[in-house]
């Protein structure tokens, strides 16, 4: 798959969100206000890349040659949990601004099945060290576009009239399947 | 098979949490203990009334700014005030309970309405087109933005206008901001006389629309041997801490020279007025 396929397939045909159902509750959780699921899209990027070379070469040197390929699940959140642990840390440190924008997200990403699907589907894929990077990347990218999206929506939503029974988080599930309805558009494209 | 996977995972396990604990050795913060001990004290409604982005931006205002005064918490009051003074070394000074207060009596004034607004329910959006569909362009509207930001739920809308329960009002202010016509606002809970009207017309365009609209006619500012009423932006004011500090031996001139009943008696006096009558 070409570089372009790859990006396209991974941000509206297979978005992680919308088309694979992977990451939803920051998906509803993070997208009150454009700034907090742009702030929460681009730390999603940043961990799934990062994730994914830490991942993909614990799967490579040490879980296939020892022929322990079925505690894949289990090792990756491990890696995932302490990785993310350690990025805050480091970042705390290293880069005190970038912390103070994307740090009250990154615990709540050492769980999110949204990394943890990535470095599983890039190991299914069989891809190789550059295209799963290339993939993790593109994949946030989608978790950041339906982020904004949804944010975007529910600013509008603000101002509408909603049945009461409707309001908060139901009329937000409509908006999310209607939104993944939508991008069901997108699917034969690659 | 079940033990190298027992030893994967366990060497693993082990790795990161060595990997974790030197990167704590090695990245390590160090952060104010202080803040953290005053974040503590601080009541963690993150109201934002202080002014600060939650407690624990205030906390760490407070701890590394000598000129933050450690009585900024409406919510927490003189308590809270006094141990933050305690922990910053800081001199307290007393905290003055403020709640919100509704500056306008629209339904006691008979206030008629314009035209019938049907569109989206909120006040911003209601102030918006031909300034409100009240007679008034001052009043209440009603659709109860102020509602939605409070806290505590001090706030409700009753008959088309918004009443406060000053009880549960902490003073956190969010409701004045939100109020696009500025109905609200914040006094302190012992002040004595409170001010029912918003309106910035005059005289007979206020007569026209409200029984009970001030009509500018400057008497309260005369009487008050505080000098604590003014005429700010066309709205009367009242320095809240002069009329305080004077106390109650002018009698509330101002209450009874007000020929429209719009300075009202507040707080304690306020009660014993009510009492008085039942009597």
């Amino acid at each position: 798959m070409s570089v372009f396929e790859v990006f396209i397939s991974a941000i509206f045909v297979n978005n992680i969100v919308l088309a694979q159902n992977l990451g939803n509750c920051p998906y509803l959780g993070c997208s009150k206000e454009k700034g907090v699921a742009l702030g929460m899209g681009t730390s999603v990027i940043f961990v799934t890349v990062m994730a994914t070379l830490c991942t993909w070469l614990v799967q490579k040197y040490l879980l296939v040659p020892i022929h322990l390929e079925y505690l894949q699940t289990l090792v990756f959140i491990l890696i995932i949990a302490s990785l993310v642990q350690f990025v805050e840390m480091f970042l705390k440190k290293a880069v005190p601004p970038l912390y103070a924008s994307l740090g009250i997200y990154l615990p709540l990403i050492t769980t999110n099945c949204c990394v943890l699907g990535v470095t599983l589907l890039v190991q299914r894929e069989q891809y190789e060290l550059m295209e799963s990077l290339l993939y993790a990347f593109a994949t946030g990218a989608g978790f950041l576009l339906a982020l904004l999206l949804m944010a975007g929506v529910r600013e509008r939503l603000e101002t509408c009239r909603v049945p009461t029974a409707m309001t908060g988080t139901p009329i937000a599930l409509i908006m999310a399947g209607i939104m993944s309805l939508s991008f069901m558009a997108f699917k034969g494209m690659v | 098979m079940v033990l190298s996977s027992i030893l994967a995972l366990t060497g693993l396990g082990f790795v990161a949490a060595v990997l974790l604990s030197v990167a704590s050795r090695i990245f390590a913060v160090k952060e104010d203990p202080l803040v953290e001990k005053v974040t503590e004290t601080l009541p963690g409604a993150n109201c934002g009334g202080c002014g600060y982005a939650g407690c624990e931006g205030y906390a760490g205002a407070v701890v590394h700014d000598p000129s933050i005064p450690p009585n900024l918490c409406v919510v927490g009051g003189t308590k809270v005030a006094s141990a933050i003074g305690k922990l910053t070394g800081k001199m307290t000074t007393e905290v003055e309970p403020l709640c919100a207060y509704r500056r306008c009596d629209k339904n006691a004034g008979h206030v008629a309405q314009r035209f019938d607004y049907k569109g989206i329910p909120s006040c911003a959006a209601a102030a918006a087109l031909h300034h409100g569909s009240d007679q008034c362009g001052f009043s209440c509207l009603g659709f109860g933005d102020c509602v939605k930001v409070c806290l505590t739920s001090a706030l409700r809308i009753e008959n088309y206008i918004v009443e406060v329960n000053e009880a549960m009002c902490i003073g956190c202010g969010k409701c004045t901001k939100v109020c696009p016509r500025n109905v609200l606002q914040l006094i302190p809970k012992r002040a004595r006389v409170a001010i029912t009207c918003s309106t910035q017309d005059k005289l007979k365009a206020v007569m026209d629309v409200c029984k009970v609209g001030c009509i500018h006619c400057g008497k309260c500012v005369k009487t008050c041997p505080a000098k604590a009423i003014s005429m700010e932006n066309d709205r009367i004011q009242i320095d809240q801490k002069l009329c305080l500090e004077y106390g109650d031996s002018c009698n509330h001139a101002c209450a009874s020279a007000c020929p429209r009943g719009i300075l009202r008696l507040h707080g304690p006096a306020a009660c014993a007025g009510r009492q008085n009558e039942a009597v």
